[in-house]
């Protein structure tokens, strides 16, 4: 893909780019009382594979997760960089950030540092509490943020977006969202390309965050 | 000529005389007291009686750095929100640069040089607060387990670490000796709160209402219920009484 343009104006800066491709593929999903997200656990650059056991999403506090995609080194650093603060403003108020107030924070965190130091990452916020009930948010490496029922980010959206327009309905159990998802994998493994051969499925619900094993049911 | 106008003069004999004044700050603010048990430390503070229209659960005299980390301080109030959140904001960052979290005495040095930094600058008055830092320590070599450590930091930016401590009031120095004759190597969580709390007895009027309890074990920290709290008051009162009216031999003795 294009390498970042240049601008004659000097005031406008370089926009992030996707000089190398993000090839990670996230998904999620909201059902009645959790929030499921799923991230594939290759580790690669270009032609090279380093790792299949890549986990992409953190535990940002006990209601909220988030899997985040793009460059290592972007991703890792953000997806730290955010947790921390998540885990400060905890403990500086003495309770926990609501879910729309830690979207926004991470958006404004990737909005504020766009014309700055972009960071090249998407993002996948999932979360739950018993008020509100499960949430997703969307946020993109433009710092669009989404509140969305299901969402994709990578190429993977071209399949599975599909798959959640046909079959995710409101208020679903986990059984049945666990179901969703293992369509979503058989799909991408006839369809797409790339070999993405695990996964990393986490749930956030009244319990908190964690990580379950479809491949293994 | 006054050698107390700003701290970066020292005295002729050698004072430096903000400092000192800020300690006598420290004197001013309500007592709190650090008895490190042998898996756990409690720390018990002086809960100063509080307006009536006050919401009593916005004054937190003890408070949490981080998951592992629980500090207690004496002196004035705002000046321990400013340096506390310096040291929350300090221990999150070094989570976030070196992926672990940070000893207690890592922690007890920074907030400790920060105490200093503020003794050397021109401009800026010391930070008016002891703390009493409670918390587990990493696992020696060889060894499974963390220590329960109890850090103390003064308003001149020194750390030091002790068995039980007190900090705050105008009795510390003789609350000192009354923790260093009761207290006992490896003290059980009972026996260690039964300490601090009758301590604490020797300084506030009698009743859990007057003082907040915290223990930190080595995997939560809980603070005490009242009704809880009661009950050991109600057992030291008790013995104090039976200590006074025969020969008993056992009891706690105040004195």
């Amino acid at each position: 893909l294009d390498f970042s343009e240049h601008s004659p104006d000097s005031q406008v800066s370089t926009r992030p780019s996707n000089s190398f491709v993000i090839m990670d593929s996230l998904l999620g999903f909201v059902g009645g009382d959790f929030a499921i997200l799923a991230a594939d656990a290759n580790a690669a650059r270009s032609i090279l594979v380093f790792k299949q056991d890549e986990d992409k999403i953190v535990p940002l506090s006990k209601k909220m997760a988030m899997a985040a995609s793009g460059a290592q080194g972007d991703r890792v650093q953000f997806s730290e960089y955010i947790q921390k603060n998540i885990v400060l403003n905890e403990l500086r108020a003495g309770f926990p950030m609501s879910c729309v107030a830690t979207a926004n924070f991470v958006r404004h965190e990737i909005a504020s540092n766009l014309r700055r130091k972009p960071y090249n990452v998407n993002c996948l916020l999932g979360g739950f509490e018993a008020a509100k009930g499960g949430c997703l948010y969307y946020v993109d490496y433009f710092g669009t943020m989404h509140k969305m029922n299901f969402a994709c980010h990578g190429h993977c959206a071209a399949f599975c977006l599909s798959l959640f327009d046909r079959h995710w309905k409101p208020n679903m159990t986990l059984d049945e969202g666990k179901e969703l998802m293992k369509k979503c994998f058989t799909e991408l493994k006839v369809r797409y390309l790339l070999n993405m051969p695990k996964f990393v499925v986490k749930v956030v619900d009244a319990n908190g965050v964690h990580e379950i094993d479809l491949a293994a049911e | 000529m006054s050698y107390d106008r700003a701290i970066t003069v020292f005295s002729p004999d050698g004072h430096l005389f903000q400092v000192e004044y800020a300690m006598e700050a420290v004197r001013r603010g309500s007592t709190a007291v650090g008895v490190r048990g042998s898996d756990c430390v409690v720390l018990a503070v002086e809960r100063r009686a509080l307006a009536k229209l006050q919401d009593p659960r916005t004054i937190r005299k003890i408070v949490t750095v981080d998951d592992r980390c629980t500090l207690a301080f004496a002196g004035l109030t705002a000046d321990a929100r400013v340096l506390l959140q310096k040291t929350r904001v300090e221990a999150q960052t070094y989570r976030l640069t070196c992926e672990d979290a940070p000893s207690m005495e890592y922690l007890a040095r920074f907030i400790a040089r920060t105490q200093q930094k503020y003794t050397q600058r021109g401009g800026v008055r010391p930070f008016g607060i002891a703390t009493l830092l409670a918390g587990f320590s990493d696992p020696e070599h060889g060894e499974g387990e963390g220590k329960p450590v109890l850090y103390q930091t003064d308003p001149a930016g020194t750390h030091s670490s002790w068995k039980a401590q007190v900090i705050g009031g105008r009795n510390s120095k003789s609350l000192r000796e009354f923790l260093e004759k009761g207290y006992e190597d490896g003290m059980k969580e009972k026996e260690a709160v039964k300490l601090a709390v009758q301590a604490l007895l020797e300084v506030v009027d009698s009743g859990a209402k007057n003082m907040e309890v915290c223990v930190i074990r080595r995997n939560e920290t809980i603070t005490m219920e009242e009704k809880d709290l009661d009950e050991v008051v109600k057992e030291i009162e008790s013995e104090a009484e039976e200590g006074k009216k025969g020969g008993a031999t056992a009891a706690s003795g105040d004195e």
